[in-house]
This record gives C-alpha cells, structure tokens and sequence, in this order.
C-alpha cells in the first residue's frame, strides 16, 4: 500500500489516527486461501442455474417458484448507476452462482463430521467452529466469569458448514441455522417472513439475491425470550470468480432480544469478485435487535486490482410499537461497497440507530448510509456517520431521512463527519431529508465545530485549552459510537479508538 | 418506456413551431448550438434525479397554465434612487423605463447586441449557460439560451453610483417569458443589481454574471407575489480573484418557483454568498432552491443560507451542493438550509450535498426543520404578546440570518417589512 506516512497530512489532523487507518487496511492478514476440492455449477445464471440451486437445497416448490419469478423480473433490470463508484463493467455470466465444498455433499450431522480443513479455515480466521467460551483471536479481552458465549454459523462459499450451539439454543426456543436449514425444517415462518422486508422487485440486486441465493443464516427469537448468547454469521468467500449471494432472515417475535454479529473476509486476488447479499430483519413489539458488522473483505491491492465488490441491501423493519433496532458497522475492506442498512419504523414509539464507521484506503470506493422512515407516530432515529478516506480512494455517505405525515412528534438526529487524510482522496455527503409534517423534528448536522458549548466550557474551566478540549470530547464520541459493538469486535474496535476526527469536514 | 425515449418524445413534441428568433451571426450560432444542445439533453422530467422533488411540468409543457396578472407594478425600492429598465411581458419597454445612461455601466438591449456582427457579449453569452450544465443537465437554461427573445447587457466599466434596476410587469394573463440577461463586470468594478417583480404567468429568465478579479456584484431580487405564476430561473455565475458575489431573493407566493444558483469560483481568495427567503400558504405553493457552488481556486469563501416558512400544505424543497476541486485548499464552505413548518400539512424536502477532494478545506453543512419553538412562543405568551403577534416575532428572527446576507440595510429592511406584512395577513 501507498504508506500513509509519506503523505502530507494538513495540520490538525494526528498521527495517531494516521496510524491507525494504516494499520487498518494495510496488511490484509486474511487474503490465503484454502485448498479443498470444490464442486461448482456451470458458469452464468438462467433458469437452470436458479432451479440447480434450489435442487441443492432440496427445497420446495414454492420456493423455486419464487426463484424463478425473481429471476425473470431480474432480467428486466438495469444495474444502477447512480452511486459514486466506478468499476469495470461486471459480466454477470462469467461468474460461477454456486459452489461447495466437496466434502460438504452430504450434510454433516453434527460439527464432528465437518472436513478438518474447513475447520482449520476457521480457526486460522480467528472463528473456531468449537463450541467453545469465547471466540479466539480477541486478544486482550477480559474474559467474564462464567464465560461468554456467541454461537456461530460459519458459511463458506456458497453453503452453510456448521452451526453451534444449536441444541442449548434450542432449550431457549431460539431457531438458529442456516438459511437452506430454515427452508426445510420451518417453511411455514420462511414463507411468512421471506421477502416481507426486501422484496425481491426491490432493486437490481436484491433481485439478483432472491433468484440465486445459495445460504445465509436464519433467526427466530420467539416472544418474550431473551436471546441466551450472542450470535455471530461469519462469510467467508473462497473459490476464485465465484460471487458470494447469501440471505439472511432475523425475526425477534414480541418482546424478544438478539444481538446479532456478521463478520467476511475473502483471499487476496487479482480478479474482483461480488458479493450480494440481502440481510432482512422483522421485529415485533417490544422487541430489540442489534445488528453489528465487521465488515473486512479483500480491498484489491495498492493499484486497485482485485477485491470485493459489496453490493448489500440490508433492512429493518420495526413493525411493532416500541420495537428498536440498532445497526452498527465498520467498514475497512471491499474494493467496492454500495451498502445502507436501513430502519423502517413502522410501529409507534419504535426506534432506529445507525452508528457505522468506514474507511477507504487505496483505490478503495465506498458509497454507504441509511434510510430512516419514520411511519409510525413518535419514532426516533439516530444516525452519527464517520467516513475516512486515504490514499486515491472516495467514501460517500448517502443516507435518506423520511418523516410520513402521520409520524407525528418524531425525532431525528443525523451527524456525518468526513476526514480526508492526504488531498488525493474524496469525501462527500448525500444526504436527502423529507418531512412531510411539522410536529417532527429533524436535525442534519455536518460540522466538528458545532461541539456542545456546555461541554466545552467545562474542559475550558477546567484549564484545558480549546485544542485538548476539542480532542477530548471529539474522542470521547467515537469511543460512545465503538463501544455501541460487542466485544468480539474489540481488535478493530480497539483499533479505531485511536481515530480523531479532528480536521474533519461536514 | 424508458425515460430517455419519453424525455426525447416530449421534447420533440414541445419544439414543434418553435423557431430560434433572426439574429446576427455569433448570436445565430449561439442559439443554434444550444437547440442542438437541448435534443441530444431533452427537456427535464418528474423521474429525473435533480427534479425529484419538483416536477417540470408547469414549467416545460406546451400550454401555459394561466396567472392572473397583477396589472401595476409592485411599489419597491422606491427610496432607492435607481436607474429602471422596465420588461412587460418579457418585453423591454423603453418608454416606460429610465434613462439607460449612467457611468461606468454600458448598457445593451440583448435583441440589438445580437443583431450587431459583433459584440462583446458574445463571449459570454450561452457560454457560462454552457459551463454551468456540467456535471448536471440543466435543460431549461439551454432551452433559455436558443429561445431567449430580449433582455439587457449589462458591462460594468467603473463603479456606478447608483443600482440597476430590472424591473418585470405582467400584463396578460397568459404570458410566457423566456428572458436572457448577461453581466459582464471588468475587473475592480462594481454593481448592485436589483432584479423585481413577476416578469409572466410563465416566465424562464436566465442571467449570466462574470464577476473578474476584484470586481463586486451584488444581486437582490424579490420575485412578485402573484399567486399563480410558474418561475424558472438560472444564475450563472464565474467569479475571479478576490472578487465578490453575493445574490438574495425573497419569493412570496408562487404556484412554481425553480431557481437555480450557479457558481463557478475560479480565482483565488473569491467570495459567493447566496441566500433566499421564502414564505409559502397554501397546497398552491411550491419553492425549490437548488445551488450548485464549485471551489476551483485557493482559499475560497462560499456561504448558502436558505429558509422557509411554510403552511397548509405549502412545499418547500433545497437542493445544494458545494464541490470543492482537488487543489482547492483552504476553502470555507457553509451551506444552511431551514425550514419552519407552521401547521400540519406543511413539507419540507432537502438534499444538502458536499463533493470535497481536497483535504485541507473547512466545508459543513446543516439542515434542521421542525415546528415555531414551543418554550419561546410560552415565553412572550406570559410576557403578554399575544400569540399572533409572537409567532410573527419568532419566525422574522428565524428569517433573520437569512435576511442579513443582504449588504445594503436599506434594501434588507423594507424586504424585512414586506415578510412581516405577508406573516400578518397570513396568521
């Protein structure tokens, strides 16, 4: 990579922050691959790659039905254009829609019988697939006294290789399994809420997404249970010009709570590889969901060839009252990312967060925000946006504030602060504010200046001068977005901390 | 159909027994680029992604949607003294209006400067129009540029003691106005240019402004208060080193208002202030603001400030981007957009952008609306202001940051009193 350190920082911005974008998403520590021997359909998509698909997950008609529409209304769309990225034109029939692990032909029974190298795999990433404490590779971590627990479901390619600690989920009445798992065993909640939230018309990839979705994960928290450990999907892509189109179904059931992690890396190589993945989340009254993202797939090298191109629809819909969710993401990889989990607030009184921080170095291009729809009456939204670009690379916020007409006395708060760390990179908002009644009250904020008077004076009084008191309450508000990430994230998160946002722009 | 085959179909059919008015040579050529310019571009549409909160129908469609005319002009400025150039129905009207002579400025009817071989304001003519449509389509204007069928030409020479004044009168119910000005400021002088009045039940008026270096331009312009006029305006400007532009306007009423603001600042140590007030009562009422600020020299100064006080389902749109170019460093950029909505049904749209590819610049952008202050309006209420009279108060304090972008007081204060006559009839 271009080394941070040659490049002319403008004054106000600190070393450590420097440091720490560079240590970040300079030495991409997951880019080996694994060598296992994989089976793959034929390369492209028709409609006999949709029904092979659907085959391999001995799915029901219905199913392969609603494959088959989507794809058809698919191939009546054009891509998008209207993100501020730019890449070489994607041949969707040059890329192989499914591919699997040899070994992982007859389902394993248990995680005893899943291939050692796909364990190894895992484990070198840090995500032993052992029904074990508290994930590896959180160095430093304090370790809680009766120990933590986060179940995974570890996805390889385009197939689901093991879930653990199903059965003691189980005890809680907690579903947790692979997507192709959900279709076979609970049709009747799969064909409930599939599609409720992004419905495959919904736009060129989410289309995509719904005809050829090989795996992903499936939740149900059913009423009043409060998830008993945290659960985390780890993706990882492996097979060389394979694109990568999981889907991911959460439903929190009334009163319930979850706190969901999703983490992704891919090997390093020259040729760029998609990603499309379709993240849907229903939640009922009073229940709460937390969503957190790490999200680190191969960038491309320092000239910008290879990497992931991450093109994401994630959405939330809080469909009861009083029903909250939270997204968090931290983006350092992918070449590429077209990416803005959004809230529908739908139930009175229901909340959205969004905290995400992303940064792109090289020729990285990331175009990501949110959409908060306020529908129902006194619904809050929050949304604090940090981008940070470096080296050639763009980072956009695009994000969409929509206040309906019966939403009344609803509330939104928006920050996004943008630092540029050398002057041959961009940063740029796109923000779009609609209100459509005067009861609510909506607030877009872009500027490092506008720091709470009352704050400062205090730091002020207490003898600091304006630049250490800026620092300090600057700091101090990254800190209260990380820590907002559960404590598997803690490396990067860590990491981050040392970020200011000092010299940055609205 | 795909939209670019609707927007073609549409533009095909709106030219049909359009012809570009006899002129000159560079003015023929000019107008014919611009024609040729606005088939490949196509006329604006409702799906288009910069008419995505206004639709262009009123504004581009065949039939002109009838506003009744408000048949004396509008007393303003009055104790001003100004030399008047006065347009009915789009129509310049030299008998009615002042003396054009006055020194330091040089001024030209555009149909006499185009009939003329050659002209100064051939150099800027459509040219600044031409440079303002990248990166984003602005098929009015070009369609402004082919069609425009009078206006003045304005060259600033010295620093001429009192302002210009465009002054626009409607007559027929029925107008349709496209009008082209062009400004052409030489270095180290100056003008205050008033632009009034509602030049049309339908009028597309575009002004081309080159401000060189340390030249001064100031632009006020209050846009009538007929109720259902459709406005379409473009100002385009280009602002050398340490030179100064600054343009309000104030819009009360109005069924359609677009008014695009586009500045390129090119020299170094250039200032662009671009404020707008506007009021709005009514489902009838719809104000879009749409500025377009790119920094393309060092230590550049920009500011957008833009507030509206809206009510019974009056709309309220922003669109406002600054581009800061790499290699601009040390830019100010500001842009503020508010909106005060006074009852229910009142909506406000916003899309406040920033472009930003150099690192040492200082750019923020906010964007706030929301009802009168509740805890303020209780204040006075027990300080025994009645409420009528508190909520007037409250919303010209609001309007107040807006309002001071106006250099001259006097100017500043008889727009302030005229906002404070429209508050109370419309309590």
């Amino acid at each position: 990579m271009t080394a941070l350190d040659e490049v002319q920082v403008k004054d106000g911005v600190d070393q450590d922050t420097v440091d720490a974008v560079s240590a970040l998403s300079g030495n991409y520590k997951y880019g080996w691959e694994t060598e296992i021997e994989m089976e793959y359909a034929p390369k492209g998509v028709n409609t006999d790659i949709v029904k092979l698909i659907s085959s391999k997950n001995n799915e029901p008609e219905w199913m392969t039905e609603w494959r088959l529409s989507a794809f058809e209304r698919w191939q009546g769309l054009e891509e998008p254009t209207w993100a501020m990225v730019n890449y070489p034109d994607i041949d969707f029939q040059d890329i192989y829609y499914y591919a699997r692990p040899k070994s992982m032909e007859e389902k394993p029974k248990s995680l005893d019988d899943v291939d050692p190298k796909l364990l190894e795999t895992y484990k070198k990433l840090g995500i032993p697939l052992r029904e074990q404490a508290i994930l590896a590779g959180v160095e430093g971590a304090e370790m809680p006294e009766e120990g933590r627990k986060v179940a995974v479901d570890a996805v390889f390619d385009s197939v689901s290789v093991g879930t653990t600690f199903q059965k003691e989920l189980e005890k809680a009445g907690v579903i947790f399994c692979s997507i192709s798992e959900a279709i076979e065993k609970h049709p009747e909640l799969v064909k409930k809420y599939l599609g409720t939230v992004v419905p495959p018309s919904d736009n060129f990839y989410a289309t995509l997404n719904s005809a050829v979705f090989s795996d992903g994960s499936f939740v149900y928290i059913p009423p009043g249970v409060r998830c008993p450990m945290e659960l985390s999907t780890y993706f990882r892509i492996n097979a060389e010009n394979t694109g990568q189109f999981e889907r991911t179904l959460i439903i929190a059931d009334k009163g319930s709570y979850v706190s969901y992690l999703e983490g992704c890396t891919a090997p390093k190589r020259d040729t760029a590889q998609l990603h499309a993945a379709v993240v849907e989340i229903i939640i009922e009254e009073d229940a709460e969901v937390k969503y957190s993202t790490v999200q680190n797939w191969y960038p491309g090298d320092e000239d910008g060839k290879g990497g992931i191109y991450n093109f994401v629809t994630k959405r939330a819909d809080c469909r009861g009252d009083r029903s909250k969710v939270m997204w968090t993401q931290v983006e350092t990889g992918s070449a590429v990312t077209w990416k803005y989990p959004s809230c529908i607030l739908r139930g009175d009184d229901s909340q959205g967060e969004f905290y995400s921080i992303a940064i792109a170095n090289n020729h990285q291009q990331a175009d990501t925000g949110t959409k908060m729809i306020h529908l129902g009456k006194n619904t809050k939204s929050r949304i604090v946006s940090k981008g940070i670009s470096a080296g050639v690379a763009q980072n956009t916020y695009r994000g969409l504030v929509s206040m309906h007409p019966k939403a009344k006395d609803s509330r939104n708060y928006t920050q996004c602060d943008s630092l540029l760390i050398g002057d041959k990179c961009g940063a740029h908002t796109v923000p779009y504010i609609e209100v459509k009644n005067n009861s609510s009250r909506v607030e877009h904020e872009a500027t490092t200046s506008k720091i709470d008077d009352d704050q400062m004076f205090y730091c002020r009084s207490r003898g600091m001068d304006e630049e250490e008191a800026v620092a300090l309450i600057v700091n101090g508000f990254a800190k209260e977005v990380l820590q907002a990430l559960p404590m598997e994230f803690a490396m990067e998160a860590q990491a981050l901390v040392a970020i200011s946002l000092e010299g940055s722009v609205g | 159909m795909a939209l670019p085959q609707i927007k073609a179909d549409a533009t095909k059919d709106r030219l049909i027994g359009m012809a570009i008015p006899a002129c000159g040579a560079w003015a023929t050529t000019a107008r014919q680029d611009a024609l040729n310019r606005l088939i490949a571009m196509g006329l604006p549409h409702k799906r288009d992604e910069y008419w995505r909160y206004t639709d262009p129908a009123l504004l581009v469609g065949t039939e002109v949607s009838p506003s009744d005319a408000l048949r004396t002009d509008t007393p303003i400025f009055m104790d001003k003294d100004k030399v008047r150039l006065i347009f009915v129905d789009g129509v310049f009207d030299a008998d009615a209006s002042d003396d054009p002579t006055l020194e330091g400025v040089e001024i030209t009817r555009l149909v006499d400067a185009q009939a003329a071989d050659v002209h100064w304001a051939q150099g800027l003519y459509g040219q600044l129009e031409t440079a303002g449509q990248n990166p984003v389509d602005r098929p009015l204007a070009i369609m402004n540029t082919a069609f425009a069928t009078d206006g003045v030409c304005i060259h600033v020479t010295g620093k001429p003691s009192k302002p210009l004044h465009i002054s626009y009168r409607q007559s027929s119910d029925a107008s349709d106005v496209v009008l082209h000005h062009v400004v052409k400021l030489d270095a180290g002088t100056e003008l205050t240019l008033l632009e009034t009045g509602t030049p049309g039940a339908r009028s597309n008026v575009v002004l081309e402004a080159d401000v060189a270096d340390n030249a001064t331009l100031h632009h006020v312009r209050p846009q009538g208060r007929a109720h259902n006029r459709a406005v379409a305006t473009h100002l385009f400007a280009r602002v050398g080193t340490e030179a100064t532009l600054k343009s309000f306007t104030l819009a009360m009423n109005g069924k359609m208002t677009r008014n695009e603001f586009v500045a390129d600042i090119i020299g170094d140590d250039a200032v662009v202030h671009v404020g707008g007030v506007c009021v709005g009562d009514g489902k009838d009422f719809h104000h879009d603001d749409t500025v377009f600020i790119t920094h393309d020299a060092l230590n550049g100064e920009s500011r957008q400030v833009f507030k509206k006080v809206l009510r019974n389902a009056a709309t309220g749109v922003f669109q406002g981007k600054i581009l800061v170019k790499a290699g601009a460093q040390k830019t100010d950029g500001y842009q503020i957009s508010q909106s005060l909505l006074l009852d229910e049904d009142a909506q406000f749209l916003a899309k406040p952008e920033l472009e930003i590819y150099a690192d040492d610049v200082a750019c923020s952008h906010g964007s706030t609306t929301g009802a009168i202050d509740e805890t303020a309006l209780f204040y006075l209420r027990s300080r025994g202001v009645p409420e009528q009279q508190a909520t007037t108060l409250l919303t010209l304090a609001f309007l107040a940051e807006a309002l001071d972008e106006i250099a001259d007081e006097a100017l500043a204060e008889e727009l302030r009193d005229r906002l404070e006559g429209w508050l109370a009839r419309h309590g």
